[in-house]
């Protein structure tokens, strides 16, 4: 298939119809662009460009030391920010074997799963109204904005926290935290159900979701396609069961899999994820050790001489960090692995053949975050 | 006369799904008392923002208008995109010492991301966010600020 798309590049067909979506295109919720070949109303094939707002991150982290790295990964993938940070904090504490507090390792799971939620929670508005349901939009967001208002009185931020510093946290959590988080889950589990009366039942949504954008589990192994996208194809890859960090080893949930493998199943998964994370929240909640929020690290960060990886799981698959130190206060190189980057590309695979109608559905039920593909 | 069946099930199931989303729109429509949208601008008055909101970066002066900060520049040194300047003045104190004081503590709004390191790690406690959040200016030179105020000193127990 590569080199079919590489002479049609090369030499095209005269009747050819090209179209770009994006880069200025409201349901690829950033600035990519596809361009999309179509022969009618059937897609031919599409090749994504990608890079309109890379930034350069990996290449700026080359020169700032390790706590100031930590606010560059939250503007990668902005709506798993939370989870972004921790990958960075755990590998240089790794690196550093220092041994955080436990108390630290329970409110970043905590913390990791609500973000899941809101993560979640703003994928199913927007693919709701991409598929022509606005009204999604707005009861995702009311929901949403519980979370938000629980991380603004914690953390001061609502999106972009930088909430996690090598060796623990910035700060303790507020004293209203286990109060507003325990409520939240209260109120969320009655609303909930309200999103599949609005939305998963629908004939219109289901018909337009069932059997559209098929993408095999051979085929999400092969593109490394991770996270509820990957897992809607039976491809079992959940980090926060197959390599536990924080305090994933000590709650009890389900990997969610799906073995459909078409947008539907990957809107399950993440509809079945919202369930899973709550119950990891309240596992958890009760019994937050009190034994400090941070552990003891020196004023000056440097990582011995050596090459350190981490990855974690967010909510849009495999996140992972790659340190190449040589032992001085910042890193010699750094590589990110993000997840979006290698959902992108599956997606020729997925709406060649297909409908353009259907590409939409498709590029919503990938939940892609542009930030994250350019960096 | 089966797909005749199934085409008026079909019909029927839609409807009783589309119902069922329409049900839950209607319930909220009819109950006015759910509504969740905060009134902004209307309600600046009673809003207040939360106690640890980043808005901007202060230095708290007290009612003496003496604030904290002894001019090392360890917030300078920390900030990730530059956005503070530390510029100081080396001027003899009372007993004949040549010591440092703060001339200006500039900082540049436009450029700070709110990552909160210049507050964790300055040593006496100088800096701390301020919950204003309405920034936006018709120059973006408004944007730098300078944050220690007119004539303002260094309080006596904080030690330089
Ligand atoms: S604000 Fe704090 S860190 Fe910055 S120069 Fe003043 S005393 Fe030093
Ligand atoms: S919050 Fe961060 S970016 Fe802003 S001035 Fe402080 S250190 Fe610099």
């Amino acid at each position: 298939m590569s080199e079919e798309i590489i002479k049609d590049v090369i030499i095209g067909e005269s009747d050819d119809y090209i179209i770009n979506m994006g880069p200025q295109h409201p349901s690829t919720h950033g600035v990519l662009r596809l361009e999309v070949c179509l022969q009618g109303e059937t897609v031919k094939y599409l090749i994504p460009h990608v890079g309109y707002i890379h930034r350069g991150i990996e290449k700026m982290c080359e020169a700032s030391s390790y706590p100031q790295i930590i606010h560059l990964t939250d503007r990668m993938d902005y709506l798993s920010a939370h989870m972004n940070n921790e990958a960075v904090c755990l590998c240089v504490e790794n690196a550093m074997q220092v041994e955080v507090p436990e108390r630290v390792k329970y409110i970043r799971t905590i913390l990791d799963e609500l973000n899941r939620i809101a993560s979640h929670q703003l994928w199913w508005c927007a693919f709701g109204m991409d598929l022509g349901a606005l009204t999604t939009f707005f009861y995702g967001l009311r929901d949403r904005e519980l979370i938000l208002d629980i991380f603004e009185e914690s953390f001061g931020s609502r999106l972009l926290h930088s909430f996690n510093t090598p060796g623990g946290l910035m700060h303790d959590i507020h004293p209203n935290f286990q109060k507003r988080v325990k409520d939240f889950i209260t109120y969320f589990r009655k609303k909930l159900p309200e999103y599949d009366q609005l939305l998963t039942g629908n004939v219109i949504f289901q018909q337009r979701a069932k059997g559209v954008g098929l993408m095999s589990k051979e085929k999400a192994i092969a593109y490394g396609v991770t996270g509820p996208s990957g897992r809607g194809s039976g491809f079992s890859c959940d980090l926060r069961k197959h390599a536990p960090y924080s305090a994933y080893d000590k709650v009890q949930f389900n990997e969610i899999l799906y073995n459909e493998g078409d947008t539907f199943a990957r809107y399950k998964v993440r509809m079945d994820e919202m369930w899973e994370s709550m119950n990891i929240i309240e596992q958890l909640i009760d019994n937050i050790p009190d034994d400090g929020f941070t552990a003891k690290m020196k004023p000056i960060i440097k990582l011995p001489a050596g090459e350190y990886f981490q990855r974690v799981e967010t909510a849009r698959g495999e996140f992972a960090v790659y340190i190449v130190s040589d032992g001085n206060k910042t890193p010699y190189r750094i590589k990110f692995r993000s997840p979006n980057f290698s959902n992108l590309f599956v997606m020729n695979e997925l709406a060649s053949g297909g409908k353009i109608a259907d590409l939409i559905a498709i590029s919503g039920s990938l939940d892609l975050v542009i930030p994250d593909i350019d960096r | 006369m089966n797909s005749v069946i199934k085409y008026f099930k079909d019909i029927f199931y839609g409807v009783s799904t589309l119902w069922a989303g329409m049900r839950v729109t209607g319930k909220y429509f009819v109950s006015p008392g759910q509504i969740v949208t905060q009134k902004y601008p209307e309600n600046r008055a009673t809003l207040k923002m939360a106690d640890r909101f980043k808005g901007e970066i202060i230095m708290p002066h007290d009612d003496n208008n003496q604030h904290r900060c002894t001019g090392c520049g360890i917030c300078e040194m920390n900030c990730p995109n530059g956005s503070i300047e530390v510029l100081t003045n080396r001027v003899p104190n009372e007993d004949g010492k040549v010591v440092r004081v703060i001339d200006k503590h500039v900082y540049h709004l436009s450029m700070c991301t709110f990552c909160g390191l210049c507050v964790k790690t300055c040593p006496s406690d100088a800096l701390a966010f301020g919950q204003k959040f309405e920034h936006a200016v018709f120059d973006r030179h408004k944007l730098t600020k300078i944050l220690n105020r007119e004539g303002s000193s260094l309080k006596k127990e904080v030690k330089s």
